[in-house]
């Protein structure tokens, strides 16, 4: 977890994310101006982003948006949620995804220095306010998944492991299993973990594919082998492995109707 | 003037037309007006040519009364006014011609039936004119939309790339001055060229290349060593007079969904000949099937490829095609197009 509560006289610890050696130069210059800054890792991709951040701990990244291997809304999602963000990038239209999943500011490049101090006071204050309140809420993913814009399905989940990031095509997901505030994301005979609700990442999924049989268990329809009775009133869905997945009443209800549409 | 006059090939099948109703007209003369084959002759050739050209006036009536902006109460009785009054014409005519020609009892039988067929032809024609403008506003307006089209993509300049830009230059004017001018001044370069181009249809191969050359040096500024170029330009390309920015939309695709995903970068390769009057141009980059969607190159195929592409159509038709491939993480665009030289 992040460090403990952020005086006004202590310096801020930083990330700077971008892939181009330029625009990171140039924050770095604006940043080491400020006295009460300090510059604790710089990244050029998504990976090392998610790994600088596990590792350093900072208490504010700033995070390009299109960069190779994760994109910044993807390492948003896998960092701590106490460490507050600001997006730096030319691109004007991310910008109301970006403050949906509570991002602290946004910065257009090229930005001035005066815009620059408005963003850390921002910062600055956010921290102070999440350290009173103890604890950030919701989970990165969660607002990171109302982020999305809803015609947009997902095409592959991110999930962190310490510093290591596994991505899980979605062609490749056979099912998901709630487990409390995580889910375990089944692909290919590997579990994955990931600090996300079961119906946020069911409304991710495009809904002719993925199927709720159960409260605790969404599956990839193509990985359904049969559909079995189980004791009187209920039944269990036999995937392709084996794996035999409990479905409820309603979990039922919707198989039938999505199979009798393919069919 | 009636369009029909505008061409020869019109006015001849349209005379032509007249002369199938004059033949009509003589078989309606000797059946129903008991006329012998040459003095119905006489009368249907001069009589189809005076209703074949009392046909050609609603182009005037329609285009005065445009369908939509007028009353369909006024067209109608402008229309029936005009009808009546034209068929009265020609029968009034061929009663003349019937007493010119010795034949005033046969003109006066056929009376009733040339009014009806007067009228219905004038009906048929007022509907044919209306079609006619129809089709004229279609074709203007197609034109119109595609020249829009055409100069809104000679004009675009991705945003994006200009605020990238001006941030290294930001970057740049502290920690290395005279790399900031250099960049200033290949931007303005790049920037003069692009907008000069959206005035031109047809530019030489050699100015697009130079332009290509001046995106790629500021991007290499931007991408350091990260982006790495090749360009193998035959000489004999240089002549070819092409339409303007077919090559630089690819080589922007190239830099945004190849170079930019991949953590070490990449080549871009571009390679243009010609062969037997078509140019031939091959880009080639490397990209990252793992990089996230929207960016990845392949699949979806972006907006620069389908534009190029459309344009390419637009100006050569079947002549011209743009095709891509992708194996192994390289990603393969070919054009090929006729080299016209020497205007």
């Amino acid at each position: 977890m992040p460090n403990g509560a952020l005086k006004p006289s202590e310096k801020l610890r930083v990330a700077i994310v971008d892939d181009e050696p330029l625009a990171r130069q140039l924050l770095r210059e604006y940043l080491d101006a400020d006295g009460r800054v300090e510059v604790a890792a710089e990244c050029a991709n998504g990976f090392e982003a998610v790994k600088a951040i596990a590792e350093q701990q900072p208490d504010l990244v700033f995070l390009d948006i299109q960069m190779p291997k994760l994109d910044g809304f993807e390492v948003l999602e896998l960092i701590d949620p106490g460490v507050a963000v600001i997006f730096v990038t030319a691109y004007d239209q991310y910008a109301m995804r970006a403050f949906e999943a509570r991002a602290v500011d946004y910065l257009l490049k090229p930005f001035g220095e005066e815009r620059l101090w408005k963003a850390l006071d921002r910062a600055r204050e956010r921290l102070a306010e999440g350290r009173m309140a103890g604890a950030f809420p919701a989970a990165r993913a969660e607002l990171a998944a109302a982020a999305r814009p809803p015609e947009q399905q997902l095409e592959r989940v991110v999930v962190r492991d310490g510093a290591k990031v596994h991505i899980v095509p979605v062609a490749k997901l056979d099912y998901v299993e709630a487990q409390d505030d995580y889910v375990c994301l089944h692909s290919e005979g590997k579990r994955y973990l990931k600090q996300q609700t079961i119906s946020a990442l069911e409304g991710q999924l495009d809904p002719r594919h993925f199927v709720r049989i159960h409260r605790s268990y969404l599956v990839r329809l193509e990985t359904i082998a049969r559909i079995e009775p189980y004791s009187k009133d209920s039944r269990v869905v036999v995937l392709t492995d084996g794996t035999q997945l409990p479905v409820s009443r309603a979990g039922h209800a919707r198989l039938k109707e999505l199979l009798g549409e393919a069919g | 003037m009636h369009p029909i006059f505008s061409k020869r090939a019109w006015l001849a099948g349209y005379l032509a037309a007249a002369g199938v109703g004059a033949a009509l007209l003589a078989v309606l003369l000797r059946m129903a007006g008991a006329l012998p084959w040459t003095k119905a002759g006489e009368l249907a050739v001069p009589l189809a040519l005076l209703y074949a050209f009392e046909c050609l006036t609603p182009w005037y009536l329609c285009r005065a009364l445009p369908l939509g902006a007028t009353h369909p109460a006024k067209i109608a009785v402008e229309h029936l006014g005009s009808a009546v009054l034209v068929t009265g014409v020609w029968v009034a005519a061929a009663q003349g011609l019937g007493r010119v020609f010795d034949a005033s009892a046969g003109a006066l039988a056929v009376t009733p039936y040339l009014a009806a067929v007067g009228l219905l032809l004038y009906c048929l024609s007022v509907a044919l004119h209306y079609m006619l403008l129809a089709m004229r506003a279609s074709q203007e307006a197609a034109i119109q939309t595609r020249d829009a089209e055409l100069r809104a993509l000679k004009a675009q300049i991705n945003p994006h790339f200009l605020f990238n830009s001006l941030n290294s230059i930001a970057a740049l004017a502290v920690k290395d001055p005279p790399q900031a001018r250099e960049m200033c001044i290949l931007l303005s370069d790049f920037l003069r060229r692009t907008l000069g181009m959206g005035e031109k249809q047809s530019i030489s191969w050699e100015e697009e290349i130079q332009l290509v050359g001046a995106y790629l040096d500021i991007e290499r500024i931007r991408f350091g060593t990260r982006l790495r170029v090749e360009m193998q330009i035959d000489g004999a390309c240089g002549e070819c007079q092409v339409p303007p920015l077919l090559l630089q939309p690819l080589v922007e695709n190239a830099v945004k969904h190849g170079i930019a995903t991949m953590v070490e970068g990449g080549t871009i390769r571009v390679n243009s000949r010609v062969e037997e009057g078509l140019l031939q141009v091959f880009v080639e980059n490397g990209y990252d099937a793992d990089a996230p969607a929207p960016r990845r190159q392949g699949a979806p195929q972006g907006l620069g490829l389908r534009n190029v592409r459309n344009r390419l159509e637009t100006s050569f038709g079947s002549a011209a095609r743009l095709t891509t491939q992708t194996e192994d993480s390289v990603f393969r665009t070919e054009m090929i197009l006729p080299c016209q030289t020497g205007r």
